[in-house]
């Protein structure tokens, strides 16, 4: 079996499964790691990865309806971004660190 | 010149056309919100005329915007259903029923708080800009005709709401719930994404009445297994919004750690239109793949009616047996979601109905329970323990009988709007053949009884342990807003006990006059 892959043979499947391995990776960081900003990066992982898969399905169904998703994603990531980080900001000022772990005032 | 960028430029684009009636509830909240970002950079040292300002702005765009609403209804009485803005916004019965509902539950959010920020010392127009934003998007979100347009309207008064949550800075809970709360939104958000994503993969489009006219044509054996992963991560996103069990973990947490007028709000505003979606979606765009979603529904509908019911009852705070028990809520509204567009004689949706019946009584449920609590309690919200609530028909007597109308409501007692919520949903289970699903919501209703119970009882209960001068303790003197704000709720919810049949009526009106 040749392993060595042309550029040829690198379709709209790889795309995809590639964004599904992303997508995946964010997911699971998201819910192993501890730490607030890994876990915030994790989130902006996983959007990336729709992006590839909109932007594969586009290309397979010759739309551009799936190219244009992709914009609304970033202007959306964009926004997540400022809040979140503010947020994050404003818990480090009180206490030294950001670990999820000891966010733990609430429980029950 | 180039030749072919010259003809480019000279053929005439195809704009879209902007049907202002359409979108006026929506850009009339906008604006207030804008206005009062800019009153407040431009009035930057008088503080205090800014924020009465803001509060009249806010309450002039409502009114404005509710307004709006009432053209949109005539539009459609007038004219029928009908899409705008290349298909991507429906406008239809459940569209002004939903813009309503949030609207009302706003406009009570924002009563509410007044009293709220005054004692907590947070009185500034951020909160109203910020409220405002959050409604802004749900009003979006009942319009929404396009999968994108859906995620877009999510985020819009998710990411205002994850601010809010976390709007008491000095508080470490608050912070703390804004956290979790903006963690796992943004979670759900990315996989309701994915689920767009996967279902535009699926069927080549984003519009829901594209893919409601793709799905008629493809046999339902033939779903691919993209289509269905599309169905299912929706699913999971929806649910985390509505807060359905197992997708429910954040909701006890960040309930209790935010402001008590923000969660009334969660509670009730973001339910209703996170429910707008998931009946417009999935019993509206997805009802000819009914066999590939409807199994998951049932479970997200015992789950949460399981876990909201039984959890509630072991809480020792009365914010997290009120959070439980809206995720109980969340299972008697999916109940009605299963049974959407079952048996569906003469254009009729029984299930749809009695699904926006009863996010409308719990709307004003939510408001009304936890805006007792915000007002029992003192500055800081330290006294959520349910041994707090001792003796409190002797302290407060007021607030105490208010509170056990609220809680009587929730548990469905008869005369009030809680009982006929339940009574349709159920009724729609079993038109539809659902009989296990309904005698699983009885058994929850009974179980959530208890719950309920359990609390009056603790105000009304006598002891010896008791102290002999509760009833000297001086009365809470409750601020303009809040007695509004209860009166109103209280009524209505007696209202809509007693005299239903004319809600019950718009309600059905609403789901004839529906994009499907």
């Amino acid at each position: 079996m040749n392993l060595a892959i042309s550029a040829t043979t690198i379709g709209a499947q790889h795309y995809f499964i590639l964004g599904a391995i992303l997508f995946t990776i964010g997911a699971t960081g998201l819910l192993l790691r501890r730490n607030a900003i890994v876990m915030f990066m994790c989130v902006e992982l996983m959007l990336n990865a729709v992006n590839l898969t909109f932007v594969t399905f586009a290309k397979a169904l010759n739309d551009s309806a799936g190219q244009a998703a992709v914009f609304f994603t970033l202007i959306v990531a964009a926004a997540e971004v400022a809040v979140g980080l503010a947020i994050i900001v404003a818990i480090f000022r009180r206490r030294q660190g950001a670990t999820a772990d000891d966010i733990d005032l609430m429980k029950g | 010149m180039n030749p072919v960028l010259f003809a480019v430029l000279n053929t005439e684009l195809e704009k879209p056309r902007i049907d202002w009636p359409i979108i006026a509830p929506v850009v009339a909240l906008f604006v207030t919100a804008l206005v009062i970002v800019l009153l407040r950079a431009i009035l930057r040292t008088q503080p205090k005329l800014v924020y009465q300002l803001s509060i009249a702005a806010a309450f002039v765009g409502l009114v404005t915007s509710g307004a709006f609403v009432g053209n949109e209804w005539r539009i459609i009485h007038r004219s029928g259903i009908f899409q705008t803005f290349s298909g991507a916004i429906a406008v239809d019965g459940m569209t002004v029923f939903v813009q309503a509902i949030v609207l009302i539950a706003t406009a009570l959010g924002v009563l509410l708080a007044l009293g709220y920020l005054r004692r907590e010392g947070l009185e500034t127009p951020e909160y109203l800009v910020l409220l405002l934003l959050s409604a802004t998007g749900m009003l979006v979100m009942a319009h929404a005709n396009d999968l994108v347009l859906v995620f877009v309207a999510l985020e819009v008064f998710s990411i205002a709401l994850y601010i809010l949550a976390a709007f008491d800075r000095r508080r470490a809970e608050s912070q703390e719930a804004g956290l979790k709360y903006f963690v796992l939104g943004a979670f759900s958000s990315a996989i309701f994404l994915y689920g767009i994503a996967l279902t535009y993969g699926a069927t080549g489009s984003t519009s829901l009445t594209e893919i409601a006219t793709q799905l008629g044509v493809v046999d339902p054996k033939a779903h691919t297994g993209l289509l269905v992963a599309g169905f299912a991560l929706l699913i999971v996103g929806l649910g985390f919004k509505v807060s359905a069990a197992p997708f429910h973990m954040w909701t006890p947490d960040v309930y209790e750690g935010s402001p008590t007028p923000v969660t009334a709000f969660m509670a009730s505003a973001t339910k209703v239109a996170a429910f707008a979606a998931f009946l417009r979606i999935f019993a509206g765009a997805f009802a000819q793949a009914s066999d590939d979603w409807r199994p998951a529904i049932y479970v997200l509908a015992v789950l949460s009616l399981l876990v909201g019911t039984i959890a509630a009852a072991i809480q020792s705070d009365v914010k997290r047996m009120l959070a439980y028990s809206s995720i109980a809520h969340a299972g008697y509204i999916l109940i009605g979601l299963q049974v959407a567009n079952a048996g569906s004689k003469r254009n009729e949706l029984p299930g749809t109905a009695a699904s926006l019946f009863y996010l409308l009584v719990y709307a004003l449920m939510a408001l009304g329970a936890f805006g007792v609590v915000q007002s029992i309690n003192h500055r800081g919200e330290t006294n959520h323990a349910i041994t707090d609530y001792k003796q409190l028909s002797k302290r407060q007597p007021l607030l105490a009988a208010l509170l056990t109308l609220f809680l009587l409501a929730q548990a469905g007692v008869p005369f009030t709007g809680g009982f006929i919520a339940k009574l349709s949903i159920f009724r729609s289970a079993v038109d539809a053949g659902q009989y296990q699903l309904a005698i699983a919501g009885m058994l929850a209703a009974v179980i959530g009884a208890f719950v309920y119970l359990r609390l009056v009882v603790t105000m009304y209960a006598t002891g010896q342990d008791d102290d002999p001068d509760a009833a000297n303790e001086p009365r809470i003197k409750l601020d303009v807003g809040s007695r509004i704000a209860l009166t109103i709720t209280a009524s209505a919810i007696i209202v809509l006990g007693v005299l239903p049949n004319w809600f019950l009526d718009i309600a059905h009106q609403a789901t004839q006059l529906l994009t499907r």
